[in-house]
Formats: structure tokens, sequence, C-alpha cells
């Protein structure tokens, strides 16, 4: 009798009590929104991912610190260690994809890992966001409807680089040889159709030389480059690739002024511990540098000086680090924009956002007001370009700090708009996707 | 006790040489079988599916392929990624190139593809063993990477080098949502598990374990050595082979060549060797280990509700793995199989232990 009297008052608790929790979790859910970090703290490109996420983390902890989220929406987010490895990603996909109302976007942080997302964002009805990287055709959104290379491809990279070389050469590339040294990986292959295509067109020479992953073995490729004296070298490199390659430059005595690297390349801890070695290497960067504005001192008056900043409070304003917040920030700018459309306050689901990436507008005084008007310039998206516009600049590196040594370019659009038609067309076709029309 | 076999009579040579020749064994298995067709498909998530079972059979019939060539045969091999590659690209290659080629042609047009492969890098092995034949085969994976990595060709002249499949259809029917997925693979690695189970204990497993334990002394009661060896690597990279075609079609679905670097043939390997040698059931506890424990481990900090940093963990995930590995191999040098076949011996004489 006790017993059974003991086993009912259990069950009666135990059901008040996942009541209790069930209508707790509700309301927390409804005023919440979930955004996955997939990061890689861990692996061979750990010096680039470290500070990339921390900047990623601590945006979402300043919008919910100092604004209380997005319009009263608290942000939630989980991060996922990937180690850069295409299999693993997918696995954190999987597992974040659902969470809370739904993922709002995610930033895989590897190329290889957003090939292999791809299909299934579009399945799933999730964005995909690739700032800087990614597919290349995927700027078409008409193809890649979930897929959004904001701010700039690594086909706009490639041609603001020519571009600069051809100011330093007086406007013409005729009979240049031009040196494509590359992380083997798919990342490393993107930009070769557009230095192909601008090849052909111009009258230059390109020379391929592919470097194993992860490219702590460059001694032959540098040794040919020697041989081959290219008039410039362009640098798609990432993580210990980096080092090793500017010391073999160093070594092999190619001049680091001729050396262009895409900005996975261009980071403090690239070139830091080589010092005066890497004086002269240019970067090329989608935001200004390593300038610094107000949401820095954000940062730290509102996380870092609470103790709750993600990493150590040095790596902030690290080129690597605001990048980090930067593609945070346009995440969550796209939840605010499809808060407008979809109701203030809510927390969205992953398509909804999506409309959101697809309809940004960040002008000049929108960024000034977020602390971003020193850091990018505005930036638009639409439904046939899910690129936005594509800003870029050189910096170089003078033994100490970089600096900057361009106006801001953009891509000449001649060549880079029937690429990307090209290659989505046939995507669309490989897939059997039927493209939308844009009104 | 739990297993109370008196009573069971063998009273024919088909009985006598049945695969599961104790009934309760029998009917675990169908039960398992069940299980896994009839009930898996209705309560496990999406996520389960996609990231950890489907993963799981994959791996797990890659493994069974290397365990005979590396468990039965003795063949040591570092090349299985490359097999798993040859498998992967040679199915893309069929699905793209061939107007209206079904899936399940390209997947095995992949297994014997990577079987051609197989046998070519096998030869060595008529002249090498042991650590030796270990650097041939992982010649097979050095070049197989370069190959994928280098002729255009190979990946349908795609400009990054890495490769999409989309729509997996069967006879009209598509594979799209993870369940359907799920049991394409289960299908499939249950075949070819049955397949390999058999083969192992047939004329020719016979062979191969022969070669394993002594080859002088098995030429001499008569084995063709190049045969036993050749037919092992065959047979390995068939199931290797394919196993790679489901790995980049189902589970990934778009891929580099990276996805079956050197990692993916030490990770292959140390299934084996954990699961155990020499045994088909080994090949999934190793594929379970490697694959799931992971998972597991990084859930645990979750689950605890520790707050600890993604790296942190990640770290900790490493270690303890690592710890367990060499725990295991301590515990029991054979692998999980034996522990499992200890377990289950000492089932059979509870409570009377001789």
């Amino acid at each position: 009798m006790q017993f059974r009297k003991f086993a009912l008052y259990a069950v009666a608790a135990a059901t008040g009590l996942s009541a209790l929790a069930t209508a707790t979790l509700a309301q927390a859910q409804a005023a919440e929104q979930f955004v996955p970090l997939l990061v890689y703290r861990t692996g061979q490109f750990a010096p680039l991912g470290i500070p990339w996420a921390d900047g990623k983390q601590d945006y979402l902890k300043l919008v919910n610190a100092r604004d209380g989220g997005v319009n009263g929406v608290k942000l939630t987010f989980e991060e996922c260690e990937t180690a850069y490895d295409a299999a693993k990603g997918v696995e954190c996909y999987e597992r974040l994809k659902t969470k809370g109302t739904g993922a709002s976007g995610f930033d895989p942080q590897s190329t290889g890992i957003t090939f292999a997302v791809t299909d299934k964002a579009y399945n799933d009805k999730v964005a995909i966001e690739t700032p800087g990287y990614g597919l290349s055709q995927s700027v078409d959104g008409t193809v890649f409807e979930w897929n959004f290379p904001l701010l700039g491809t690594y086909w706009t990279a490639a041609d603001v680089m020519l571009q600069d070389i051809a100011k330093k050469e007086g406007g013409s590339l005729k009979g240049k040889k031009i040196a494509l040294v590359y992380h083997d990986s798919p990342y490393g292959k993107e930009p070769i159709p557009l230095l192909q295509k601008r090849a052909a067109a111009e009258g230059f020479e390109v020379s391929l030389f592919p470097v194993t992953p992860p490219g702590v073995e460059q001694k032959s490729t540098w040794l040919q480059i020697r041989q081959q004296k290219p008039d410039y070298v362009l640098f798609w490199s990432a993580g210990v690739m980096t080092p090793a390659g500017i010391r073999e430059a160093q070594a092999s005595g190619y001049p680091r002024e001729k050396m262009y690297a895409i900005w996975w390349a261009g980071s403090d801890h690239d070139v830091k511990d080589i010092g005066a070695g890497a004086k002269g290497y240019n970067a090329i960067t989608i935001h200004n540098s390593a300038a610094q504005d107000k949401v820095h001192d954000d940062l730290k008056k509102f996380v870092y000086d609470k103790g709750q900043g993600s990493g150590p409070a040095t790596s902030v304003g690290t080129l690597a680090h605001t990048r980090g917040m930067m593609i945070s920030m346009l995440q969550v700018e796209a939840i605010r924009a499809a808060q407008e459309k979809y109701g203030k306050g809510k927390a969205l689901t992953s398509e909804q956002v999506r409309w959101g990436y697809e309809n940004l507008d960040l002008t000049a005084d929108k960024l000034k007001a977020l602390g971003f008007g020193e850091v990018m310039r505005p930036v638009k998206t639409s439904c046939s370009n899910h690129m936005g516009t594509d800003w870029a600049r050189i910096v170089q590196w003078d033994g100490g700090k970089w600096e900057i040594k361009s106006d801001w370019y953009q891509a000449d659009k001649t060549h880079i708009d029937p690429l990307v038609k090209e290659f989505s067309a046939k995507y669309a076709k490989d897939k059997n996707v039927k493209p939308r029309t844009c009104g | 006790m739990f297993y109370r076999e008196n009573g069971q009579f063998k009273s024919s040579y088909s009985a006598d040489l049945a695969l599961f020749p104790v009934a309760q064994d029998r009917w675990a298995m169908w039960g398992l079988l069940a299980v896994c067709f009839v009930v898996v498909p209705f309560v496990a998530s999406d996520y389960v599916f996609r990231a950890v079972i489907t993963p799981f059979l994959i791996l797990s019939l890659a493994a069974i392929g290397l365990n005979i060539l590396v468990g039965y045969c003795g063949q040591i091999s570092l090349g299985t990624g490359a097999f798993m590659a040859v498998g992967a690209y040679a199915a893309y290659n069929l699905q793209v190139r061939i107007e209206g080629m079904p899936l399940l042609l390209s997947l095995l047009g992949g297994g014997l593809c990577a079987t051609a492969a197989g046998v070519l890098f096998g030869i060595p092995s008529l002249r090498i063993r042991g650590l030796y034949l270990a650097v041939a085969t992982l010649a097979a994976q050095f070049f197989v990477d370069w190959f994928t990595n280098r002729m255009k060709w190979v990946t349908n002249d795609s400009s990054s080098g890495s490769v999409s499949v989309a729509n997996l259809q069967i006879g009209g029917y598509a594979f799209e949502t993870p369940v359907q997925k799920y049991l394409l693979c289960l299908s499939i690695v249950a075949l070819f598990a049955l397949l390999a189970k058999n083969l192992v204990r047939g004329a020719i497993g016979r062979e191969w374990m022969a070669m394993r334990d002594m080859d002088v002394a098995a030429a001499v009661i008569g084995i063709r050595p190049v045969y036993a060896k050749l037919t092992a690597f065959a047979v390995s990279s068939f199931i290797v082979g394919l196993a790679g075609a489901l790995w980049g079609f189902v589970h990934l679905g778009a891929w580099e060549p990276a996805a079956f670097g050197i990692d993916k043939s030490f990770q292959l390997l140390f299934m084996v060797i954990i699961g155990g040698l020499g045994s088909i059931a080994g090949s999934f506890f190793g594929a379970a280990f490697i694959v799931l424990l992971p998972l597991f481990l990084n859930y645990v900090p979750h689950w605890l509700g520790l707050s600890i940093s993604t790296a942190t963990a990640s770290h900790l995930e490493h270690m303890i793995f690592g710890a367990l590995i060499v725990f295991f191999l301590i515990v029991e040098p054979h692998g999980l199989a034996r522990l499992w076949s200890t377990a289950r011996q000492k089932l059979r004489l509870w409570p009377f232990p001789h």
C-alpha cells in the first residue's frame, strides 16, 4: 500500500515537473534564434580557425549582451568541431540543422564541406553562408537558391589581384607570366577557370603549381618557381601552408612584393613570426584590413571586460577575428531582415532566414550604426545575385603590420558573369535543378 | 543456461554446416535483422540515419573487405582508401558518362574497377609480404591520390576537382530520404556480409587462411599462392570499392579526393585490428568502435552539462579514444570479436564452468 502511494506520488510529481519543463522550454524556444557554428579549432588549419571561430562567437555574444538579441530574440549558438574534414562537417550539419526552430544558416568554414552540404541544404531548406569562399558559381541565385557566397568569391578575388597587377604593369598583362601556387584541394583549384579565361583573353601565361596538403613541404614548388621566374605568384594557401610558402619564397629569393595571397592566407598570424622576412607580401581582403571600429570597442566593453570573451583579448582586432565577427554580423543582419518580413521579435525558421540573406541591404549608414562603418563597404543582395557587392582591396605586410596599398576594387563583370552563368548552368543540368525566375 | 543447447541435434550435413548452428544464435540474428529492417526505420531520427548509422554501415562493409585481405589472407594493406576511391570515382564516371545507367550497376561497376586495381596492386604480394607489402600497397594510396587529383577526366572536368552525384534511383524508385538511403545501405551490407561469411567458410576461405598461417606449408599441400593471394585481393577490393561508391554516392553526395585519403586507410586498418582480425562480426564491432565512439565521447560533455570549449572537447575525445584503443588491445589483443566470443562461450557454460 505504502509503495503504491509512493509510486503514485512519484508519477504525479514527474508528470508535473516534465509539464513544467516543457512549458518553460517552449517559452524559451519562442524567443530564441539558433545559430549553428561549424568551426575548426583543431587540425592543420587551426591557426586560422581559432580566431575566426572566436570572432563568430564573440559577435553573437555581443548582440545578446548589448542589444538583448535581435529585436528581443536572444541568439543561442552551439559550436561543432569539423577539423576541416568533410565527413565530420556533414555530421555537424546533420546534428545542428534542426536545433531550436531550425538553424539560421550555416557558415561551413570550408570549401569541401560546402560542396558536401550544398545538395543537402537544398533538400532541407537551410541557407549556406560562404563569405569569400565556397562555390564561385553559386553567385547565381536562380540556380543556387540556398547558397550565399557573400562579399566575394575566389573568382572575384583572382580578378582583383590581376587588376592590381595590371595597374602596376602599366595597364596590360600581355606577355606576363603568372604562377598560381595553390593548396591542392577544391579550395585551391577554384580560381583556375577564371585565370585561364583571362589569360586567353589578355595574352598572359598562367602556370599552375599544386601543393599537396597540408603544404609544409614546398621545396620543389619554389625551386620550379625559381627556374621559371614568373612575374607574379598568386598564392592560394591556408593554415600551415602559408608561413611555409613565405619562408620558401624567402629562401629561394623570390620577391615577396610579387606575391599576392588570397584572404585566408593574409592573416596576422601567417606573417607575424616571419616579421621582416615577409615584408612586401601582398594579400587581398574583403574588408578593410585590420581597421578598428566601434564594434571592437563594444566588444571589449560588453563581452571581454566581463570576462566572457571566447578567446584571448589580444586576438580582438586581428584580421581573422574581425572577419569572424563580420561573418556573424551578416548572419545576424539576415535574421534581422527576415524579421522585417516575417514579424519582429519572432524566432524564424531556416527557410525564413534564407529570405533575409537574399534581401540584405547594408547601406553605409546601417554599417556605421552597427559599428562596421570602417570595416567594410555597403553590400546588397538580390534574388539573382547572391554575392552582393564584391568590394576588395590589397594590403601589404610592412614587416610589423598590414598596410593598405590600394583603393577598393570591384571584379570585372565581363569575365566573371559569363563564367558564373556557364558553371551554374552546368550544375543545374547535372543536378536537374530548374532555375527560378527572378522578378 | 542462456544457451541451452541440449536437445538440438544435428542430423544432416547441412545442419552441421549451418551458418549459425546454435538455434539461439539463429534467432538472435533473425531478430537483429528484423529490428534493423523494421523497427529502426520508425524510431531513429534523420540525424541518426544520416550521421550515425549510414556511415557506420558503409564503413563496416569496407572493414569486411579489408578483413578478408588482412584478417583472413594475412596480406597487410594500407591502400584501402585508394580502393574505396577507385570504386567511388569509377561508379561516378559510369553514372555520368553512360546515359541511363542504372545506379546499382554503377555501384557494382565501381566495385569491379576496384577489383582490377586491387589485383594489380596485389601482384607484389606474390613476392613480398608483411611490412614490405604494407609499403607496396601504400603506393596504391599515393598513386590514386595523385591520379584523382590530376587527371581531369576522372572528375568529369570539374574545375575544383570535386564531384557530386544526384538522383539516386533504382528501377524508378528514388532513394531520397535518409530512411530510404539507410535501407539501401543496410540491404547491400547485409547481403555482402552474408556472402563474405560464406566465402570465408568455403574452400577458398580455407586457402586464404592457410596462406595466412604459413604460406610455404600451404604451397606444399597444393594451394597455389598466386591464386589464393590474388583472389583475396580481388574479393577484398571489390567489397571495399563497393563501400567506397556507397560512401561517395549515399553518404557524402559530393566528395573530393581528400575524402579517401590515407587517413581512411589507417582508420579502416584500425577497425579491423580492434574489431578482430579474421572475423566478419569483428568488422562491425571495429566500425562501431571507430565511428560511434568518438561521436559518443563528443556528446558526453553535453549530457553532463559541462561547458567546455570545442577545442578542449575535441582534444579530450582524441585522448580518451586513444587510451581506449590501447586498453582494449591490452585486454584482448585479438579484438572485440574475441571478447564477444569469449562472452558467448561463458554464457553457454554458465553456471557450470569447467
